[in-house]
């Protein structure tokens, strides 16, 4: 396995980040091995995931590349700590996630794992605040703690002016910023986003790949990005794909690319500014 | 996730349908409002009859002519001429229980004051008749016994009959028609209301007996006897000695129906009882039903909104609540429902018993028990009908509810 970052970006990196995330004892924050899962269909047994086995460490940028019923959401949903494999062992920073109890994955996936969907999924009618403040809610912070941890999470992505705005306010672009700062607000260690860009336009895309990288690049924050574009996945520092529920290829990203720059050469589609300015 | 997190969450998510929320919340409304309703009007009841045997005097014992059989052949005290003033000075002779009595001659007659003319009851009795009912003059004074010896033409008014024949005027040593004959007004008593049997008992006037026998009626009998016992439990002990006394007096031999009928106030109060419990009883009854539908109400609403917010649940659980915290968030928003639909029937409960009051006169007193019970079992509901769809939300699987369309 290769790393494709230079030792002085992982320093660098280590030194913004949170303790917990560099606790693991080989500083993998994330470590599979020989990995099941069967889905017990009745009549068919379905094998979503057939022995994977594969380490990320802090830090790292990795796309998980298939096509649908490679496995890669079966693996999503594993890593989320929202389904445990049927064989094999997860270490999350050290912890092996398929001995714990239901509560202690709650809480796990509450504390070190940051979700972002493809349909945004924050709660309508629910201020971006609120929607960014929930997570915080079951970590039991205080509802001063609170507002303040969303209000800093709302600011990394750059909506801090949209705080009291309703989803249904704000543009696909902005939804999904607010989702990404209700993923930051328990300062996790990994950031799991399942399709963020599905739903967006290619200019809206790459902002919000852009957001990814520079949390990735800027903060050391773990992001493993489920896509089945190889345009989304040439952002990322490392490509996995599955097939057939198998690990395919573990590759460093070649010619990788970065939003900031890439975005100018977009043809803008003033789709924000336009309804700011109708508002 | 504390508290009152959950309790501000529940109750957003009720706000967000106002509509919804508030239909749901009608049945238990209409189940706790109609049993404070009737609870009041009830114990307004109640209170009337405790009124009345109070009205009557705690240790009152009634002789009535007639038979008190219910069943078989039987005769008004209008038309047994056995009961008699004799009987009477009998029974406080040799009845020690009885501390004294007085007879009641009873007819309709027309009274006339210059003008005025009015129907009423005419009561002829003896001076202790008042003492005996607890029945004091507001003006003027009781006629005499000496009045009673000499059937002298002397009455006491009804505030009803002053009011209707004197408007503002005082009657007090009036003169006025009773029938053919002039009377003499020496005094106006004072109100004492509608009896147990729902009548005014101020609309009524009240002459020596000897008076309303022999110049009104025409009769030497008497239709009730008005005794008082030296104590409550006295009350009761008398009858038997009473009715033997009386049965021996009027020679009738055993097993013969007897002509008269002797009743207690503890036989009133018992019978109050009796339908004190049968009304527990139906409102009990109103009250499970009601608060049975209006609970399966919740449950259904809250069943809907499970599945229609299986995604918030799929998004809560992926951020990190755990299964109880999204148990009780519907939980908390279940009992919630029950228990705003518990407050305002209770609001609805009492206004509603105000309203009977004011306009249809009649006496309701609001039960705190009633109060405190309703609220009680609508949270009660709330937990019972509210615990399935807080369970089914919290096993839903993660994975699927985020996937939910």
């Amino acid at each position: 396995m290769t790393n494709p970052k230079g030792p002085s970006v992982e320093e660098s990196a280590a030194a913004t980040m949170e303790p917990s995330a560099i606790t693991s004892l080989d500083g993998a924050v994330i470590h599979l091995e020989n990995v099941h899962k069967t889905y017990d269909l009745g009549e068919v047994q379905v094998h979503a995931l057939r022995g994977v086995s594969l380490e990320i460490a802090a830090s790292e940028f990795v796309a998980v590349m298939g096509a649908s019923g490679s496995g890669k959401s079966t693996l999503m949903n594993i890593l989320g700590c929202l389904d445990r494999p049927t064989r094999g062992r997860y270490l999350l920073e050290g912890t092996d996630v398929s001995q714990l109890s239901k509560v202690e994955l709650a809480r796990i996936s509450n504390r070190k794992l940051g979700f972002v969907f493809q349909q945004f999924n924050l709660l309508a009618r629910t201020s971006a605040l609120e929607n960014v403040e929930l997570p915080t809610v079951y970590a039991g912070l205080t509802p001063q703690e609170r507002e303040l941890r969303a209000r800093e999470s709302l600011e990394r992505v750059g909506l801090a002016d949209r705080a009291q705005h309703y989803p249904s306010q704000l543009s696909g672009g902005q939804q999904q910023r607010v989702a990404i700062a209700r993923a930051l607000v328990n300062r996790p260690a990994i950031l799991l986003a399942d399709e963020p860009t599905g739903n967006l336009d290619s200019h809206t895309a790459v902002e919000i790949m852009d957001i990814l990288q520079r949390l990735n690049q800027e903060e050391g924050l773990t992001v493993v990005l489920v896509t089945h574009e190889h345009d989304i996945a040439q952002y990322a520092r490392r490509a996995l794909e599955f097939r057939d529920g198998k690990l395919q290829r573990d590759a460093p990203v070649r010619d990788r690319w970065v939003a900031r720059e890439v975005l100018p050469t977009l043809p803008s589609l003033d789709e924000e500014d336009a309804e700011d300015a109708a508002k | 996730m504390d508290f009152w997190n959950t309790l501000r969450l529940a109750l957003r998510a009720l706000a967000r349908n106002k509509l919804r929320s508030s239909l749901t919340m009608l049945g238990i409304i209409i189940g706790v409002g109609a049993v404070i309703a009737t609870v009041s009007i009830g114990q307004g009841a109640e209170y009337l009859v405790q009124q009345g045997i109070q009205s009557m005097g705690t240790n009152a014992v009634f002789i009535a002519a007639g038979s008190g059989r219910p069943g078989g052949a039987r005769m008004g005290f209008w038309a047994v001429k056995t009961l008699t003033i004799d009987d009477m000075n009998a029974i406080v002779r040799e009845v020690p229980l009885i501390r004294e009595a007085a007879p009641a001659v009873v007819g309709r007659v027309q009274v006339v004051y210059q003008n005025q003319n009015w129907n009423t009851g005419i009561t002829g009795t003896t001076p202790n008749y008042f003492r005996i009912r607890n029945w004091p003059v507001q003006a003027g004074s009781i006629f005499g016994q000496d009045e009673v010896d000499s059937a002298a033409n002397v009455c006491l008014l009804g505030t009803t009959v002053s009011r209707i024949l004197f408007g503002e005027e005082n009657p007090v040593g009036k003169q006025i028609r009773i029938g053919q004959l002039p009377f003499r007004v020496v005094g106006v008593l004072e109100s004492k209301g509608q009896s147990v049997m729902g009548d005014d008992q101020d609309d009524r006037i009240f002459a020596p007996y000897t008076t309303v026998q022999r110049k009104i009626s025409g009769i030497t009998w008497i239709q009730f006897i008005n005794a008082s016992a030296i104590s409550r439990e006295a009350s009761t002990a008398a009858v038997a000695p009473i009715t033997a006394l009386l049965r021996e007096r009027h020679r009738i031999r055993p097993g013969e129906d007897e002509d008269f009928f002797v009743r207690t106030q503890s036989d009133v109060a018992d019978l109050a009882d009796q339908t004190q419990r049968v009304m527990t009883l139906l409102l009990g009854s109103i009250a499970s039903v009601s608060l049975l539908v209006g609970g399966i109400g919740i449950m259904n609403i809250m069943l809907v909104s499970v599945t229609e917010r299986t995604r918030e649940i799929g998004v809560r659980m992926a951020v990190g609540a755990t299964e109880s915290d999204v148990q009780m968030q519907f939980l908390v928003e279940a009992v919630a429902l029950s228990m705003s639909g518990g407050l305002v029937g209770i609001i609805v409960g009492l206004i509603g018993s105000a309203l009977i009051s004011n306009f249809l006169a009649w006496p309701t007193l609001i039960s705190v028990k009633a109060i405190i019970t309703a609220a009680i079992f609508s949270v009660a509901v709330g937990i019972f009908f509210g615990f399935y769809p807080a369970r089914k939300a919290a096993q839903l699987d993660p994975i699927e509810a985020l996937r939910y369309e």
